[in-house]
Formats: C-alpha cells, structure tokens, sequence
C-alpha cells in the first residue's frame, strides 16, 4: 500500500504515530493467551447439544447411553439443572438478552442448547452430546421473511428502533419530477470471529472467576453475576486478547452460563468452547432484511424525498430489529426523510448488534438506491451525491461537529480515477475480456461515547503504569490507548506501562459502535492529565524545584518533565519532583464520557467515500473485486497503520456483505445447512487485491477532548453499495439481493 | 466421535486381512475425519494405511502408462513436474481444490472417493426448496433422483483421460475405470462406489495415450469465491491438435453429477472438425442435453454449457507455459501466454 | 486402548501414551500438551487456524488423528522463533500488520512458513494470496498478510545467498 495516509497533526509524541503493535510479539510467537488457551488443573470439559429442529419440544434425550460413555460424567438437562438465581428472561445490564438455558423443554431456533455433556476430556464429552439423540415434538419452522406476519416495531431503545420522519414527506414525492421506487434483500449473517465463544470458569466459594472473552468487562462482570445470585465484584473476568467480537462478545449467553452452573455444580473448572456450527444459533447475528427505497428528485436532482422502509427478521422471544432504514437518516440533504421500521419473528435465534448494524445493510440498500436514481438522472453517481450534500444535519439542521466528506469524495475520486468512467453500464473490458465496472457509495457512521474509567500511576524511576479495563478484539487497544496514554503523562511510549483486559481494573467501558478508543482513551487522557495537574501543585508548592512559585502558570508535560508552558528554561523532571516530595508514586484519576451539551448540539458522525472495481466473466458471471479505494474523515487518527488495518478489514466486510454472507436455512427443518467455514463464505485472501485505505484528518473539538471519531465499523458502511454498483456498471444488471450470486447475474 | 479400533498395518496384506466390516481405510483423512466428527459416519474400526510401502510412487510403466500411487498426496501429484508436464489438466484440477494445507495430505485415493458436501442431501430428505438454490445438487446422471454432485476437481480431468483404478481386496486384484467407481444414485441417501467392502485402493493409472493431449488442456473451475471453494460448475477440456484440426477431444463436466461426467457425444462431435467457438458451443450444448434442474438449480444446466464452451476454447489456445497464479480461475488470463509465465 | 507414539515436537522428542485414539494433534497440542498457541478457528479444515508443520509440510492439526504420527517430526508456532530471535515471517508480521485480533496469526504463520517452503509463490502477490487462500481471517489483515509473507519470501531468500556466499 502506498503511504496514502495522511498524518495528522502530531499529538504529543505517540499519537498519530504509526506504531507497529505492542502485543506483536505476543501475538506472532503463540503466547497471547485466548480463552480456550487456559486450562486449570483438575479441568472438566463441557459439550452442549445444539437443537436440530427450530420450534417444538424435546421430547426424548438418551441420558443412559450418553452416562454411560466412559468419562462422561454429568449430563445436564432440563429435567436436572440446578437453579439460577437469575430469570433468564430478564435483561440484567445494558445491551442483553434472552437467553436459553435448558430452562424447559421448548426449541425456539436450531442451534439453541438443549443438553449439556461435561467430561473428562473434550473427546468424552463431545460424544456423550452426541449420543444424546435428541428426539422431538416438531412444529412447522418459520425461517423466511415471508414466514409470517409482519409488525410494527415499537420504540423502545436497544434493539427497538424508532421511525423517524423529518419534512412533508407526502410533499416530497408530489414535488418528484423522477422517482424510483425500489426494493433491496439483505440475508442472515452470522458474526463468526475467528475465536469462537468460550469460557474458563473457577469457583472459590461464591467468588467466581472467568476467562471469557467480552467486549465489556465490568457489564459481563454484573450479567453472570445477575444469574448466580452474587455481587457483581465476586465475579472477575480475565479477557487479554479477544479473537475477534465485531459486535458478538458483549453480554454472556446462555451456553457460558450453563458452563459456570456445570463448574459450580461440580465444583471443578470447565471449560466450553462453541464448535464453529454453534456459532449460528445463540450467539447472535445480523438478521435479514428487506428494504423498500422511494427516492424523488427535482429537474436539478436536488432529493425531494428519502423514504425508506425496513423490514427486519427478529426472533420469536425477543427484540433485535436491525435499524437498517435509519442509515437514511443524517447523510443526504433530502426535502423530507422518513426511515420506518416494521418485524417479522422468526423461528432464530435473537439478532444482535453485528459490526455496523443498521448502518450495514441500511447503507447497502440506500447506495444502491442512490446509485439508481442517479441512473434515472441522468447524471455521475458521485456528481448526484455532490449535489444532495448535507452541509447541515438534514432533517435536524444541526452543525456537524466536523464532516470533511466532500474531501473524502474528492481524494477518493482522484486516487482511483473516477473521473474516467464511462456514464452507462457495460462500457469497460479488460484485456482478458472480463466486464469491468466502477463504483461508489457514501459511508456514514455515528461516533458515540460510553462512560470510562482510567487510572494513572507515576512511579518514582519517572515510568508510569496506567490502567482500564479496556478490550483488544484486533482494533489495537494494546497499542493505541498506550500511545494516548503516554502522551497525557508526557512520557515516551516504552515508560508507560498497561494494563488491561482484567475486570479488576477501572471500568474501561464497552468496546463497541467504534467508540471505545474515544471513551477507554478519553478517560487515560484525563488520568493522565490528573497526574500531571498534582505533579505540578507539588513542584509549584517545593522551594527546591525550579518550577517553584509557578503556580499560576500553567504546565506542560514532555519527556518525563515538567514544563513551565512557554519557558523552556523552568523544567523539573518527574523522578526528581516525586523524590523531593519523597513520594513513592503518584495517582491520577480520569474518566471520559460524552458532554451532553455538544451531543444536544451537534450531529457528530464519521464519514467516508468508497469507489469500487469489479471484473465480471461475461459468461460465467463470477466476480472478483480487483480494486478499491476507500477515503474516511473520522477525526484524530491515534495510530495511522492501525486505523489502516481496521479500515481495510471493514472494506473487506463490504466485499463479504456484497458476494458472500447468507446463512441457508432448511425449510422443513429451520436448520441452517451452512453452518461452517465451507459452506457459509467469508472472503479468503485471494478475494482480496488492490484495497487502498486514505484518511483525511479533522479537528474535531466537540466530539470529545482527544477529537478521536472511531474507525472500527465504517468501513464496512458504503462499501457494499459500491460493490454492487460497480457490478451494475460492468454488466447493466442491478441486482437487489445480498449476496451477489452468480446465478443472480447468470439469470439476469 | 464414536471410538473405534485403530490399527497400523505395514502391508497390503495386512492391510486387507485387518479388514472387517464397520472398518475404514483412513489415509490423508481430511475427508474422513471430518465426517467422523460430524457423525456422518461411525467407523467402528481405522485401518492406517498411511505406512503401507510403495503406494507413494508416481511411476511411468513399460507400456507408457503413469500409476500414481494411492498414497500420494495432492500436491505432491500436482507438484511433479513429469506429470504436471504431461497432464497439465490433472495438475490444475488438483491446484484449484480445497488449500495448500488439505493438498499436502488428502491423498489421489481419498480425493476421488470424497463424499458429497451437500448437507440437505447429507443428512435429510432430498430439497425441494428453490432457497437451496440446489448449486450442489446434480443435473445429470441422477436417474431421477436427487443426489448431490461429486465434489472431487481432480476426478473430472482424470475421467476425461481414461483413468483406471487398480484395486485389490478380499477376492483379489481388479481394475475399475475410473468412470464406473461412482454408482448411480439409489435409495440410500449418500452415494456409493463400485468398491466391493474390503477393497483398497492401490493406485490410479492413465493410459499413456492420455500424455497426448498435453499441450492443449485446461481445467476450468467457476465458483463462489476466488479460492478456496467447492465448484459451482467446472470442465476439463483436452484437444490433439494435427494440422488446425480437432484430431481428438476430451470432455468432462465438474459439480453437475454424482460422479465426474465425461461426454462422449460432445468429444465425438469435436472430432475432426476445426477450432470454433461455434463447435465449442454447440458441443457444450451436446454435453447437457440430458440435464434436469432440481431444486430451482436451472441456471446450474446454463452455467456448466458455457463452462464447458469456455475450457474448450481455453483447451484450443494452448496449455499456458506456467500454472497460472490462480489455477482453473475465469480470473487466470485465458490465453496460452499467461501474464504470470 | 492405548497407544504410545513418539512425536518431535518443536525439536524436542516427546514420548506420548495417547488413551484414545480419537485425539486430533490439535487437541493433543492444546489440551494435553500445553501448546496452546495453535489455535481452533473450526475443527473441520475449513480455516487454517490451526496449522502447523508436521514432516515439513504445512497441515491441519485438527484433521490429523495424533495415532497416525508416530516418529513425526512437528513444528507449532511456539517452536518457529529461535530464543528470543523472531523467525523472518513473524517479523514480517508485524512489520506490516498481518493481524489485528490475532487469533488465526499462528496457522498464518506457520502455513506461510509452509508456502514459501514449498517454493511456489515466490514472491508473487497473486501466488501468495491464493497459497494463502486455505487461512480465513475474518478481521480481514489480508493485505497486510499478502505482503508479510512477499516481504519473508525475498528476507528469506537473500539470507539463503549470503549463507551460499
């Protein structure tokens, strides 16, 4: 990759740096440890049985012959299990959800657990689940969107999104001199990280400790602590490495909690780890969609109306209807916008929030959309955006806190020359005779805050240990937070110490809708920044420093000292400033969230352009992404060479989103019949050639003290558009289905 | 995985003799310990043949003919440049299946005797579901069954050349061609091979005839994603060129049968004719003339027509100097002198 | 039954009593050996997560029953470094962001080991890429994967001439 990435202004010594990972080492020689790597003395291995049927009843488990399995030895089942002090049903924190865990005998989506097998080895304990031999009361499985009865959606936060409408959106299609009116399908997805779900689990009397992979320590901490009746800091969570969540590892789910019941029961540590055909069931997933998109222009193509209409599967017992119709919110600059939202329950397991959700299968419909309507104009896809651009909030008319869109249109355009491509479809071969096509969609992404916690300690040598319980799933936590960190200490990266990934420390929050590097890093800047406002009382206030009466000036930290701001010649080293004081160590505080004053009073959002090639076999119709070229404004960048990698892996999403994600659900049964890396597809490295990843930096002064936006999930958002647009583009078949099969175009 | 007895024979004899039923032959495994641990299938015995000697030779006979040990692993097939030399098609079939990981163990044996993937076929009744999309379901050669393709690359170019079977077992030694290994489908779900219980395959041969197609032979593989994937629809197309004209053609069709699916009538009609892409087309059309879709799979029968049409006219360019950087790839460049040679 | 095999492992000869047969050599690594560092992305080949070097060839552990490898030679990826010194591809790693979660980085490594042993990718990125096509990683580190094992490929090679020189 070429160094497209723009620097941005250096902050401090480390931020803004390309520092190569700082659990590298760690990660490329085997010692970075994952859940399933622990593995206690006196271990028992647990194995759950995954309903294969997706309503009905259990009627029949072969306990006998599974008891009887040598080192085998418990079989846990509905009619056995030892108490919960929790209601699976209720939702003990933010962002749960129902879970499944043998509290009857119903099946309410294939894959749900129905059986638990532990034994001695994982071998035992594998076939004890098989020879359980479930048999069943079968009802009719409904796993289609058409399969039922479609509902409104009723508000009601997480997982039950409102509809939005701003203007006279019935005004808007009258003023329509063109229209379209269009629909777009999204299939099932399934997160699939590589680390599939796991847990260690060790009880001491009623403390329990875990290692369990999660986006959110301290949350997970109070969940599992919910359902066995014990304080919440009885319960500790080691998670150092995460192998991949996007969206998946935030709360416990059912299969973990039956492997603490099991260790609690017998009273030795278990391990479980999801087999990877487990991963489609309880663990959540993205659900399909369908989406209807009325688009009306004026003679200018100014939008006189977004009106966009979702349809989302959801499970039968619980609530996650993917947002996907708000993704039409906040980007163009219509005459009137309405995003609705309506659900059909399904016989699957519950939904979840998947790496941009909403955004994702919202954005794939509405670029394509807009790509369709700048067809029917007449006019560039780009040249259309251009002049729908929102220089305000559409709908709102609040202030972004910073969109440098127009500047990731313009770079992205000219990196990958956009400028050169033909106005109609089917215009472009290459040497080989493939069908060539181009094109782009917008990405537009949120960039919230959850609340923190850090901690920062100055040592008396002049090092630093600072503390969070942050998550590294992969977006580099290990590396960047410490880079923010040693910059609010004003110390060189290799001082600073850090720990995290243990829900001892402070709470480092969630990690998650790509706000955990602006909320666990906010709160270490702010530790950081306590250190050195105390560093710098007790200098002012010491006769022997050099900053002594300094007191009313104020102080800046560079290079282990301390610096009377604006005269170089006053400095005192921290080492020297702690020994005087004959302290020990020094503690700071922090803690970052939000000011609700700048989030009532801008739209903050991160953006980004993606232009996308594609070749097409004119007659076998398969289709390779050769080149893509995504350019994003997404404030601060704290670590150019990851945010690179984090932007390039959601682009990769995008290809995946656009031509091969879609769980196949048997009718007759509601099994998935593609539950695994063969069947369901995920791109592999030779789907992936010529990506290009351009930032463009923005100061941004209201989205938080670090001006950091996120760049986890916005890569994915405009991508998938751009994907089937370019397909569009080299073959004139619009195809309105995800994935992009060859036999969509075969049969075109 | 249900236990079983495993045992290590270091002979043939010894081999066979450790046979009974309820026993499986495990060699590379890739195939058959996957389906064990799946439950697919509960052999209650593993016969090791891994260590049995000799069957780890790729060897030309007196009479021309190549026998490639039963043993031998894909990519060491692929690899040897002797027999890549003279069955480039072989070689690219054997390159465009599964990984490097898989190739460098699933043996020749185990490759042509993989079992169907198709997991509604697998494990339940025949689809009926047009949501399937039935992309694993045959077209061809199911007798008005349903039964899910034959999923081995390597199969289709080695039908195509007259592959045999050398087998031996409790009644002695016999020769199978490689054409009738795979049974029609019948009524037991899962499809089944002319192999006798307790025979063992010991090599694959290819006549010395089939050398003589080398320098006009391709394998060509559609499928869902760049690598790494079953196909959706493949082809192995061989010409003997004399003087501009077709002097004898091969043809055989990947993903659309129980088993690999050579066309005779399509190679017959290639037969002393001219190259065209008119020929080509319609000995594409020869070739699917008897196919059914099932499970809303109509778009397969198209596919595999211009599949086929594509390798034969990429079989009339020329065999490319090199193996092209994404072996049976619409995305490797279709001429003889390829960008990668 | 039992079955005693004898295995070397990272270098070291491993006299192993193996009670079930059913053991893969990845759950024999992870579980009974203490070599965790191989992971499981799959259990059924589909992935490479949990590849290593047995008999100098790349393969899937978790499709190797451990009865089979009696007198193997086997190399994970806790055995590739040389004390403290990173082999060239996990150097290369880093350099160039071949991961991000980490998680499939072993079976990377060692099935990149394994290609450019195998000497038929050289330093070709569309080689590469499709040699590199059995390792999902689902954060996607593919292009930076790509060009670690070109950037190995051509390290290894001009240390391979200056040992000849």
């Amino acid at each position: 990759m070429p160094d497209t990435l723009a620097h941005p202004v250096r902050f401090g010594s480390n931020a803004g740096q390309p520092v190569t990972r700082r659990d590298g080492i760690a990660k490329v020689t085997g010692t970075a440890t994952f859940t399933a790597d622990n593995s206690p003395e006196n271990l028992l291995h647990a194995v759950y049985v995954p309903a294969t049927i997706a309503r009905g009843r259990v009627t029949h488990l072969d306990v006998a012959a599974a008891e009887a399995h040598p080192g085998v030895t418990m079989v846990m089942t509905p009619g056995n299990r030892p108490a919960l002090q929790g209601d699976p049903s209720a939702k003990p924190t933010m962002f749960s959800f129902r879970i499944e865990v043998l509290q009857d005998d119903s099946v309410r989506y294939a894959g749900q657990p129905i059986a638990l097998v532990l034994g001695e080895t994982l071998e035992a304990a594998t076939e004890g689940a098989r020879l359980l031999n479930p048999r069943y009361a079968a009802e009719p499985a409904r796993t289609r969107i058409d399969d039922d009865e479609a509902a409104p959606v009723e508000p009601g936060g997480f997982g039950r999104p409102a509809g939005v409408e701003h203007g006279d959106v019935a005004a808007g299609h009258a003023a329509a001199t063109k229209a379209i009116d269009v629909t777009y399908e999204t299939s099932a997805q399934y997160h699939n990280a590589m680390e599939t779900h796991a847990v260690v689990a060790q009880w001491e009397g009623d403390k329990l400790s875990l290692d369990v992979p999660s986006q959110a320590l301290l949350m997970s901490c109070a969940g599992y602590a919910y359902f066995f009746g014990i304080p919440a800091e009885n319960v500790t969570i080691r998670a150092p490495y995460l192998g991949g969540g996007f969206g998946s590892k935030a709360i416990p789910t059912g299969p973990q909690v039956l492997a603490i019941l099991a260790a609690k029961e017998t009273g030795r540590p278990v391990k479980l780890m999801l087999t990877r055909q487990q991963m489609f069931g309880p663990v959540g997933h993205r659900g399909a969609t369908r989406q209807r998109l009325r688009l009306g222009i004026d003679d200018g193509a100014a939008l006189t109306v977004i009106d966009h209409e979702g349809l989302a599967a959801t499970s039968s017992f619980d609530d996650f209807v993917e947002p996907a119709a708000n993704a039409s919110q906040g980007l163009y600059a219509a005459g009137a916008l309405r995003s609705a939202h309506r659900a059909v329950r399904l016989d699957v397991g519950t939904p979840g929030p998947m790496r941009a959700p909403g955004e994702a299968s919202g954005s794939a419909a509405l670029e394509c959309a807009m790509d369709e309507m700048a067809e029917a104009a007449g006019i560039d896809p780009l040249e259309f955006r251009l002049r729908n651009y929102a220089e305000t909030e559409p709908g709102t008319g609040k202030p972004y806190s910073s969109k440098a869109l127009r500047e990731c249109y313009m770079q992205g355009a000219e990196r990958f020359g956009w400028s050169g491509r033909p106005l109609l479809p089917r215009q472009m071969k290459d040497e080989n005779g493939l069908l060539t096509g181009w094109g782009m969609g917008t990405a537009l992404f949120p960039c919230p805050m959850f609340a923190a916690d850090a901690r920062a300690t100055l040592r008396s040598d002049g090092s630093a240990l600072v503390e969070t319980s942050a998550i590294d799933m992969g977006q580099g936590a290990w590396t960047a937070l410490a880079q923010i960190a040693a910059d609010s200490l004003g110390l060189p990266l290799d001082m600073v110490e850090f720990r995290a990934g243990h829900s001892s420390l402070p709470d480092g929050g969630v990690a998650g809708g790509s706000g955990h590097t602006a909320t666990a890093g906010g709160a270490l800047h702010a530790a950081g920044g306590d250190v050195i406002r105390q560093l710098g009382e007790i200098a002012a206030a010491d006769p022997e420093s050099p900053l002594h009466g300094a007191g009313n000036a104020a102080f800046s930290a560079r290079d282990g000292r301390l610096y009377v701001d604006g005269d170089d010649s006053r400095s005192d080293s921290f080492a020297d400033i702690l020994a005087r004081a004959g302290s020990a160590e020094l503690v700071g505080n922090g803690s970052a969230s939000r000011a609700p004053e700048d989030a009532e009073k801008f739209s903050m959002h991160s953006h980004g352009a993606v232009f996308a090639e594609v070749k097409v076999d004119p007659d076998l119709c398969q289709v390779r992404v050769t080149r893509m070229v995504g350019a994003f404004a997404a404030g601060r960048i704290i670590n150019p060479k990851l945010a690179e990698s984090q932007l390039l892996g959601g682009m990769i999403w995008g290809i995946s989103f656009a031509l091969h994600e879609e769980a196949k659900h048997d009718p007759r049964t509601g099994r998935i019949v593609n539950a695994d890396f063969a069947g369901y597809h995920v791109p592999v490295n030779a789907d992936v050639t010529g990506l290009e990843v351009l930032t463009v930096h923005e100061d941004d002064p209201y989205v938080n003290a670090l001006g950091i936006k996120g760049v986890g999930e916005i890569g994915i958002v405009g991508s998938v558009g751009a994907i089937a647009n370019a397909i569009w583009h080299a073959t004139g078949h619009r195809i309105r289905r995800f994935p992009i099969r060859i036999e969509d175009l075969l049969t075109a | 995985m249900k236990p079983f007895d495993f045992v290590q024979p270091r002979t043939v004899d010894e081999a066979l003799a450790a046979w009974e039923p309820g026993a499986a032959w495990l060699g590379g495994g890739t195939n058959l310990v996957d389906l064990m641990k799946t439950g697919a299938v509960q052999p209650a015995k593993l016969i090791d043949i891994t260590r049995l000697p000799g069957l780890d030779t790729i060897e030309t006979r007196a009479d021309g003919a190549t026998r490639i040990g039963a043993l031998v692993s894909n990519a060491d097939l692929a690899d040897d440049p002797g027999f890549a030399r003279s069955f480039p098609m072989v070689a690219e079939a054997l390159l465009s299946g599964a990984s490097g990981q898989l190739r460098n163990v699933a043996t020749v044996a185990g490759n042509i005797m993989q079992s169907p993937r198709d997991a509604f076929y697998r494990e339940l009744d025949p689809p009926s579901d047009p949501l399937s999309g039935g992309a694993s379901l045959a077209v061809l050669g199911t007798g008005g069954r349903f039964a899910a393709v034959n999923p081995s690359d390597f199969a289709v170019p080695l039908v195509a050349l007259d592959a045999v079977v050398e087998v031996r077992g409790p009644g002695g030694a016999r020769e199978i061609a490689l054409a009738d290994l795979h049974l029609p489908p019948g009524d037991a779900p899962g499809n089944s091979t002319a192999l006798r219980p307790g025979e063992l395959i010991l090599a694959l041969r290819l006549p010395a005839a089939a050398a003589g197609f080398a320098a006009h032979s391709r394998y060509l593989k559609v499928r869902d994603r760049t690598s790494f994937a079953f196909a959706t629809a493949s082809a192995a197309a061989s010409l003997r060129i004399e003087g501009g004209r077709i002097a004898e053609a091969r043809l055989a069709l990947g993903a659309v049968a129980p088993r690999p699916w050579r066309v005779a009538e399509a190679e017959a009609l290639l037969a002393g004719r001219a190259i065209d892409a008119d020929l080509f087309a319609e000995a594409a059309e020869v070739a699917l003339s008897g196919a059914v879709a099932v499970g809303g799979n109509g778009w397969k029968i198209e596919l595999a027509r211009r599949t086929a049409a594509r390798a034969l006219a990429m079989a009339a360019a020329g065999t490319p100097a090199r193996m092209p950087a994404l072996p049976a790839s619409p995305f490797a460049p279709q001429a003889g002198d390829l960008i990668h040679a | 039954m039992s079955l005693s095999i004898r295995l070397t492992i990272n270098g070291a000869p491993r006299d192993i009593a193996l009670e079930d047969a059913r053991v893969t050599l990845l759950d024999l690594l992870r579980e009974r050996l203490a070599l965790p560092g191989t992971k499981k992305g799959c259990d059924r080949g589909q992935c490479g997560a949990c590849t290593v070097i047995v008999n100098g060839k790349r393969v899937n552990s978790c499709l190797t029953l451990a009865a089979t490898l009696d007198g193997a030679q086997v190399t994970t990826i806790e055995g590739l470094a040389t004390g403290d010194r990173l082999h060239p591809v996990q150097e290369a790693f880093i350099e160039q962001d071949g991961f991000q979660c980490g998680y499939c980085t072993p079976g990377q490594i060692m099935s990149a080991v394994g290609l450019i042993a195998e000497g038929r990718a050289g330093d070709d990125p569309e080689r590469i890429r499709e040699g590199m096509s059995g390792n999902i990683c689902r954060c996607a580190a593919y292009h930076g994967i790509t060009l670690a094992v070109q950037e190995a490929t051509r390290r290894m090679a001009e240390a391979e001439k200056g040992d000849a020189a």
